[in-house]
């Protein structure tokens, strides 16, 4: 038993008084340091974090009502993307990478893929007309073979923005070790280790607040494009098995969450469709997450920095299949890492910038009182084995507080 | 050593005469052309750095501009969307001449246009689309 313990509702009664302490996951960082984590558990009662970057494995279930003779849509397309019709008459799924259906692909490499599904949904958010078209094979029931509709979200009866893998906690850092440039979901990367491109918020990312999932699963409340929206579950690839350091963060690609929210009330600067040169479509999403310290272990997990949380440096040409070194988040956010000898320029493809934005709303929000904590009904599936809590070293350094 | 980047834009009379090679010969300038566009009787374009002595460029100015050459910094052709741009620094990875750089520890992504050299690496590169270079597009429109 620690020596600090609360709860959600304890959290929740005090946010509802606006009397909650919260800070943003990098402001934590300082307060951990300077006050240890016994302390800042008790000063401190939500940490909030935040992340902006493509996320591919995102999507929208739509339903677009039911037309007069009605329509079983079975091929859809928006704005002339495809969308998958195999669900019921007028129910639907976008998805964030399908390309438009007349897109040269790479068939000029690299392509450019200027519009796909992120791009509906971004401008589904923005309030545009999409061009809805659709085709049924007819049915005694539904003997409509086609329609032909501009809608707006607002038309829209149903428009759920349903993604089964967000907020990866952590991800390589990407590089080349051909001899010509290669394009990929990791950006350009240039031949003969010419840049280091990663991707995440670092010590503002969610996931790397709470390295065990100890507060998240099904029913955690997060800011979601701009909204509130919810984890639903674990998101495919999740692995929380992955080699861990000593202070709990993985040293790789780790766990992944599966997120809801009502695409209705996102706002379009934090859902916005991509173009990933010579890779595809994407959508680039605001994801922020509320750790409720509910005791000083999660204190010590939200204290981490940049210099404590490391990823694999990985060679994206098929040149090489192991990782080629480890790096911390504090070397990759100076501007520069080096390789095998060789000093190469770091490129972010996430939005430190936008991140911050995230986590700044949410605790705007949990200080006005207008987001409580959802307590999740469902933990998502954690390391097998024993946590590494806080290290002894850590606590006994601040046994004796000092008096400021 | 003065040096700019340029736009030139030779109108139709002028763009099969030898003209860049007087800013050699004349006032002894070095250039460097990072991008032309030019057919015969159409009005052509050039995208270059001019360097030399500070005198010298000036005077060279003049001749370009006596003989009917219109000149604009690179500059005015090239802007970033603000609104579009949501400052993750993909487009840091392909500029070649760090007009676009992060600032640090901030991670604000920068653009300086008076060091853009106008090569278009950006405008692929950037997943939100949010470069746009325009001084070629009226051209070719």
């Amino acid at each position: 038993m620690g020596a600090v313990q609360k709860t959600y509702q304890e959290i929740n009664e005090k946010i509802r008084k606006g009397q909650a302490v919260v800070v943003t996951a990098e402001e934590m960082v300082g307060i951990v340091k300077k006050k240890g984590p016994v302390q800042a558990a008790r000063e401190v009662d939500v940490v909030t974090t935040g992340t902006f970057a493509p996320m591919c494995s995102s999507g929208a279930f739509i339903n677009f009502g039911h037309t007069q003779p009605p329509i079983k849509a079975s091929k859809v397309w928006l704005n002339d993307v495809p969308a998958y019709g195999g669900l019921a008459a007028v129910d639907l799924f976008i998805g964030a990478t399908e390309p438009a259906f007349d897109d040269p692909l790479n068939k000029i490499r690299p392509g450019s893929f200027d519009y796909g599904g992120g791009h509906v949904l971004h401008d589904l958010v923005s309030g545009k007309s999409v061009q809805l078209r659709a085709e049924g094979y007819g049915t005694d029931c539904y003997p409509r073979r086609q329609v032909e509709m501009t809608v707006t979200l607002a038309d829209l009866p149903y428009a759920v923005l349903c993604n089964p893998r967000n907020a990866y906690q952590n991800y390589n850092c990407a590089v080349n070790l051909s001899q010509k440039t290669i394009f990929t979901y990791m950006g350009t990367l240039k031949p003969r280790l010419g840049n280091a491109n990663y991707s995440t918020s670092g010590q503002l990312s969610p996931l790397f607040n709470d390295p065990y999932y100890r507060t998240l699963g099904l029913g955690t409340r997060i800011f979601l494009g701009g909204a509130q929206g919810y984890i639903t579950w674990q998101g495919s690839q999740h692995n929380p098995n992955a080699a861990r350091l000593p202070n709990g963060v993985p040293r790789g690609p780790a766990g992944t969450l599966m997120v809801m929210g009502d695409l209705k009330e996102m706002k379009p600067r934090w859902v916005l469709g991509v173009s990933l040169q010579g890779y595809g479509c994407s959508l680039s999403l605001g994801v922020g997450i509320p750790i409720p310290i509910l005791d000083e272990e999660m204190a010590y997990y939200t204290g981490v920095s940049d210099e404590d949380i490391v990823t694999q440096v990985k060679d994206y040409s098929f040149t090489r299949p192991d990782p080629l070194c480890e790096v911390s988040y504090a070397q990759l956010r100076s501007g520069s890492i080096t390789v095998e000898g060789k000093e190469l320029p770091t490129v972010p493809l996430s939005s430190y910038v936008r991140a911050k934005e995230i986590a700044e709303l949410l605790k705007d929000w949990i200080q006005k009182g207008t987001f409580s904590l959802g307590e999740p009904q469902h933990l998502l599936p954690t390391a097998s084995g024993e946590r590494h809590g806080i290290p002894e070293s850590v606590l006994r350094s601040f046994e004796n507080p000092s008096t400021d | 050593m003065y040096s700019r980047i340029l736009v030139l834009r030779f109108p139709k009379d002028i763009v099969d005469k030898p003209i860049i090679t007087n800013l050699v010969k004349d006032y002894g300038l070095t250039f460097n052309i990072l991008k032309a566009q030019i057919f015969p009787r159409k009005e052509g374009m050039l995208v270059l750095e001019l360097k030399g002595d500070r005198k010298d460029y000036e005077r060279g100015i003049q001749y370009l501009k006596d003989t009917g050459v219109e000149i604009e910094p690179v500059a005015q052709g090239i802007r970033r969307d603000e609104e579009k741009c949501y400052q993750c620094g993909a487009c840091t990875a392909v500029c070649p001449t760090g007009a676009l750089h992060i600032k640090r520890p901030e991670m604000e992504v920068l653009f300086e246009s008076e060091r853009c050299s106008a090569c278009e690496l950006c405008v692929k590169t950037c997943p939100a689309r949010a470069m746009i270079v325009t001084f070629d597009k009226i051209l070719t429109a």
